[in-house]
């Protein structure tokens, strides 16, 4: 028995682990990004188009992965496709707990009437295709940071009210309420001092689901060609790009999508872990 | 009585839904900026011709009063005009509607038979490295969605194996005998295996990017029901009476096991069908996701109205149906 815990234990270490580093390094060469570039992301050299990766025949050791068929500089676009894919995750995942959170813990607290027509919004948003409602907001916002963030944020605030909601009523049963009641604590006060501490360490590992959500929703809006510009340098953008010319220049689609698959896995990996981390049965 | 009252109250609250949906989608897409009519003329179009335009799309009454035209039309079967292709909106989507349908259940049933056959798997080897390979597929198979299994799907089978077609439904150079919109279906009826399998070929890339992360779900839950129900003494009583480890999973456990996850595909397969909408485009198949986005970019206000409802109302009819099967398979919710 000891022994299966020891194990169980070792793995969650080792998926937060890797998860964890992964996504370390990919916020630091975000960050970093414009400093350790080796070219301009918009630069274009037509003579130095679909060159392929460096240990391919061909290649030109000055671009490490290749360029596309403008002859932009792969790697480069990568790096500086993290800052906008990060940007996003952040604060679209910010803003999605946030306003997901508070309704869902209103709902889970108050119930009554307040718990009715938020459970009736959600179910109306469940009602839409979330692709089709992402790009009929962009259609409304116009194309930009901003909007994809705030379309992020319109979607998927269901994702936390939901939970939330079902974790505020759990935690509201429980006895450490009912006492603090007696008591004569607030209502107010007991929300925000009893139950949201409470409620909190799902809200963090669904936050790191929702990033990874985020990211994969402005790829998914780039490919549209509805996020930024055609021109800057983001993921989906240059999987978009990529896709047209898969059959000359595999790479131009392959690292980017590896990089996206690799950081969306270790957001949702790295938000599991964390969930585990939190549940009392398994700690 | 308790069961028609149970239905009638869920029928109430669908409507409401399906009627907030409206209301959502119309007003959002009403403060779209650029306008539909002048997308349509051709350039150097005069003020009058557009305003003739306007007014013969009804768009230049108020929100409200649009509204209710709408909404008058569409409880008669009648969705409007799609602006960008000139046809009534309700042919159109229905002549879509089969293409997603069969895409979606095809998706299902991938799903349903990796899913399950992951679990069984997995449950038959407990406590062995094979589980724990289905534990770490599970897990890469929620994490990634269906976008981007399309993409590595693509790279894999379409460009480095190219054994599947990644664009389209059914080959050009096919001649169609087809009079509904179900080609599936309709080929097997007319025994037509040739247009069949055709299809298939087609169709089985987008369905299986479609199906991975729900057969990731099936078996991560299967499994995890399995396994408790291999303790329950009744299992065990099965054992001591001498079957086989494979007829006291597939005979004893899985009928007991198998309830929770048949709620559970039901939910997730309005997230399937939502899906569809950007693997279509990926693979460019002429189904009503794709058309939704071409619908979106052309600023059709109407023919997108029609598409999200009718995306609502399947929806909303799927949730329905699987509250109904889940009541009908409860014992105890059915003798309540």
């Amino acid at each position: 028995m000891l022994d299966g815990r020891g194990s169980v234990k070792r793995k969650l270490g080792a998926r937060l682990w890797l998860s964890g580093t992964w996504l370390g390094i990919m916020a630091v060469l975000a960050l970093f990004a414009p400093l350790i570039s080796p070219h301009d992301p918009l630069a274009q050299d037509l003579f130095a188009g679909r060159l392929p990766p460096f240990w391919v025949a061909g290649a030109d050791p000055a671009y490490l992965l290749g360029t596309d068929s403008l002859g932009r500089d792969v790697l480069t676009r990568i790096l500086h496709g993290a800052r906008i894919a990060f940007s996003v995750a952040l604060v679209a995942g910010l803003a999605t707990a946030f306003v997901g959170s508070l309704l869902g813990l209103l709902a889970g607290y108050m119930r009554g009437w307040v718990d009715v027509v938020i459970s009736r919004l959600v179910e109306i948003w469940m009602a839409f295709p979330p692709v089709l409602f992402a790009i009929l907001l962009i259609a409304v916002l116009g194309t930009g940071l901003t909007s994809i963030i705030i379309a992020i944020v319109v979607i998927d605030w269901t994702r936390f009210c939901r939970v939330v909601r079902a974790e505020a009523m759990n935690q509201s049963a429980m006895d450490y309420v009912s006492s603090a009641i007696v008591a004569g604590r607030p209502r107010r006060d007991i929300l925000w001092r009893e139950i949201l501490p409470n409620v909190l360490p799902t809200m963090v590992a669904l936050l790191t689901l929702e990033m990874g959500i985020a990211v994969i929703v402005e790829a998914i809006l780039s490919f549209v060609n509805l996020s930024i510009s055609t021109d800057a340098p983001t993921w989906g953008g240059m999987i978009a790009e990529g896709r047209t010319s898969i059959h000359q220049a595999w790479w131009v689609l392959a690292f980017p999508l590896g990089v996206l698959f690799l950081t969306v896995l270790s957001f949702s990996q790295f938000g599991e872990g964390l969930k585990d981390r939190f549940d009392p049965v398994l700690r | 009585m308790k069961l028609l009252r149970a239905i009638l109250v869920r029928l109430m609250t669908m409507s409401v839904t399906l009627i907030g949906a409206a209301v959502v989608v119309f007003f959002v897409i009403r403060v779209v900026p650029g306008n539909p009519i002048a997308m349509m003329l051709p350039p150097g179009a005069t003020e009058d011709d557009i305003a003739r335009l306007t007014a013969l799309y009804g768009l230049d009454k108020s929100i409200i009063e649009q509204f209710w035209i709408w909404l008058s039309g569409v409880v008669q079967g009648d969705f409007g005009t799609s602006i960008s292709l000139r046809q009534p909106v309700m042919p159109l989507v229905l002549g879509r509607l089969p293409a997603t349908l069969e895409l979606a259940i095809f998706a299902l049933v991938i799903a349903v038979v990796i899913g399950g056959a992951l679990a069984l798997t997995g449950v038959r080897h407990r406590e062995t490295r094979t589980e724990t390979a289905v534990d770490v597929a599970n897990g890469v198979g929620l994490s990634i969605p269906d976008f981007l299994w399309a993409l590595i799907l693509i790279v894999l089978f379409g460009v480095l194996m190219p054994v599947f077609h990644i664009s389209g439904r059914i080959s050009p150079s096919l001649d169609l005998p087809f009079v509904t919109q179900f080609y599936v279906f309709e080929s097997v009826a007319r025994l037509r295996f040739d247009l069949w399998w055709d299809l298939l070929k087609h169709m089985f890339m987008p369905a299986l990017a479609l199906a991975i992360p729900l057969a990731a779900i099936i078996s991560q839950l299967l499994k995890q029901s399995l396994k408790e129900t291999m303790h329950l003494d009744y299992v065990t009583l099965a054992r001591t009476k001498g079957y086989g480890e494979n007829h006291v999973i597939l005979s004893e456990a899985l009928p007991n096991a198998v309830l929770p996850t048949l709620t559970l595909i039901g939910v997730q397969f309005t997230f399937l069908i939502g899906g569809t909408v950007i693997i279509e485009r990926l693979f460019s198949y002429e189904g009503l996701g794709n058309m939704a986005i071409d619908a979106v970019i052309n600023r059709d206000l109407p023919l997108i109205q029609g598409i999200v409802i009718v995306f609502a109302l399947l929806f909303t009819l799927i949730n329905l149906a699987v509250d109904m099967m889940y009541a009908l398979l409860n014992p105890r919710l059915r003798h309540a």
